[in-house]
């Protein structure tokens, strides 16, 4: 069968549908980034004048930034949690039975599967039964406990990679298993353990729906914007929202190098299939 | 080869943590659903009073219809754009393919609130959209009935879910053996004959749980609404949201929660069953 002959006589109409498609999949990142440098505001057509006046304005708002370091304690807290329970987990459900394995199975990946406003509102009546008061604290508890579900399948994934004889070999040669642990289970496991960190991280600064319901007087940054939205729209939060495209761009950017290092060779024939 | 020590210490604290931060507060929930409010305190009075009151009163009802009607509206479009395009850089991309699935991955990755947001700008009487149509000349007015409605909801969750759609549908149709559709081809099938008989069978598990996927998120999404909707699209998370909030009455909302969770849940299981049956291996 020859090829060039069959896609000679393709029309060009669903390449030109896909163009469309992926205009629409851009078209409002585009209007955001460009309404950001706009005098006028954010509304109203052409935009005209460029400005860099909303990201003075923004650069000098100190709320915006209380909410981005508290933004950024709740996610580094959550990272270092969920990585450190999953990376448990994950071995759990790789190496060990226990009673209600199958159930905890489950159960580690609701978060994941169920809406956010559920587990939200679970953790907060949770809180408010034990007597918590609502901080950055139970946001925190929230978040970990709700990324636990990434982090553990995650690295359940990195775990059945790796190549159990060299664990094997440490153990015969007479390395405990903490030693074993330590210097040949880890090791093998840094880029899952990046890759998931690097994840939960941007899903953490994200995260509004469990946030929502568990934070009390000090705004994360979804929940400073929010509030703000609430109040009007200026091309301020178009600048603050460009900024975190921008990060989150650079974030997939080495969130997928990690990631193509690690499943290099899945991700290399998925590519080359003909 | 791994102790009963080493077993103990990995599976103990994510069991504990688990039962503790997991379990108990879903246990709650469900707790809840079955208490009272007396006089603004929540009654520990065991009953089936919330639940009674979910089903006679037709604005939960109601209002849950809507949510299942926006869901399949999602659902829908989210297809429409998705499987044409996951089907062009399946099929027809050739060597762009890789860099056409980062360009649909980079908006997954943006920001909900962002994307929300931004949609927002576009649509408001005083929007971007607005604007342009007055520059253009189509319209001399403002039209309002772009944000605030159903169909605002239903444009900005499509625009958030149709990477999330793509995805598996993607996956399944690359999986698709080519000599399969060669053969198609070689026998005599057309175009369209090879589509309908081979491709879209074969990519059913994909399309069902991109379906799934949007279906599911749309149904527990309490923001959109809030941020693009209007009272029109008020969603049931709305008036879970609502229940928990202003209205104070802990108990039914939790009941109205566990019955999403529950749907949720179910649907799940179903697609997953059929999923399996679907697929070709």
């Amino acid at each position: 069968m020859s090829r060039a002959s069959q896609s000679s006589r393709r029309s060009p109409l669903l390449g030109i549908y896909a163009l469309l498609v992926f205009a629409f999949l851009y078209l409002p990142i585009v209007v955001l980034i460009l309404y950001s440098f706009n005098r006028d505001g954010v509304g109203g057509f052409p935009p005209k004048q460029l400005t860099f006046a909303w990201y003075r304005l923004l650069f000098s708002d100190s709320s915006i930034w209380d909410a981005v370091v508290n933004s950024l304690l709740v996610a580094l807290g959550a990272v270092a949690l969920s990585l450190t329970l999953g990376l448990l987990a994950a071995l759990a459900l790789d190496r060990a039975t226990f009673p209600g394995k199958s159930v905890f199975r489950r159960l580690v990946l609701l978060p994941l599967i169920l809406p956010g406003i559920i587990t939200g509102l679970s953790l907060l009546m949770f809180a408010v039964s034990a007597g918590r008061q609502l901080s950055l604290a139970t946001v925190f508890l929230g978040h970990g406990t709700a990324l636990l579900s990434v982090a553990t399948t995650e690295l359940f994934a990195g775990l059945q990679k790796i190549d159990r004889a060299q664990e094997e070999a440490s153990l015969d040669l007479g390395a405990t298993p903490w030693q074993t642990f330590w210097r040949v289970t880890l090791p093998n496991l840094k880029l899952s353990l990046i890759a998931a960190g690097l994840l939960i991280f941007t899903l953490s600064m994200d995260e509004i729906a469990v946030t929502f319901f568990l934070i009390g007087r000090d705004n994360t940054l979804p929940l400073e914007i929010w509030a703000r939205l609430r109040r009007g729209i200026t091309p301020e939060i178009n600048a603050i929202s460009t900024l975190i495209f921008a990060v989150s761009v650079i974030l997939i950017l080495i969130w997928y190098r990690i990631r193509t290092r690690t499943t290099g060779q899945e991700a290399q024939e998925l590519l080359e299939h003909p | 080869m791994y102790s009963r020590a080493y077993k103990w210490i990995v599976s103990t604290p994510p069991l504990l943590w688990v039962t503790i931060f997991l379990l108990l507060p879903y246990a709650l929930m469900f707790a809840h659903s079955f208490w009272l409010v007396r006089d603004g305190m929540i009654v520990r009075q065991w009953n089936l009073q919330n639940y009674a009151r979910l089903f006679q009163n037709p604005v939960y009802l109601d209002v849950l219809f809507r949510t299942v009607r926006i869901a399949a509206g999602v659902t829908l479009l989210s297809l429409l754009l998705g499987y044409p395009l996951a089907y062009y850089m399946s099929f027809r991309a050739g060597v762009r393919k890789e860099l056409l699935y980062q360009l649909v991955i980079v908006p997954l990755w943006v920001s909900y609130l962002v994307r929300g947001y931004a949609w927002k700008t576009i649509l408001g009487s005083e929007g971007v959209l607005n604007g342009f149509l007055q520059y253009i000349h189509v319209t001399k007015e403002p039209v309002s009935f772009f944000l605030y409605s159903p169909f605002a909801v239903v444009l900005t969750l499509t625009h958030i879910y149709t990477p999330f759609v793509f995805l598996p549908l993607y996956a399944s149709l690359e999986h698709i053996p080519r000599n399969l559709v060669e053969a198609s081809h070689d026998l005599g099938a057309g175009s369209r004959a090879t589509f309908l008989r081979v491709i879209l069978p074969l990519s059913l598990p994909g399309l069902l749980a991109g379906a799934t996927f949007a279906f599911v998120l749309t149904l527990g999404d309490f923001l959109a609404p809030l941020l693009v909707g209007g009272p029109s699209s008020i969603m049931i998370a709305n008036i879970v949201q609502s229940l928990f909030g202003t209205a104070y009455d802990w108990p039914l909302g939790a009941a109205v929660s566990v019955c999403i969770l529950l749907l949720t849940i179910s649907l799940l299981f179903l697609t997953e069953r059929l999923e399996k049956r679907w697929s070709f291996r």
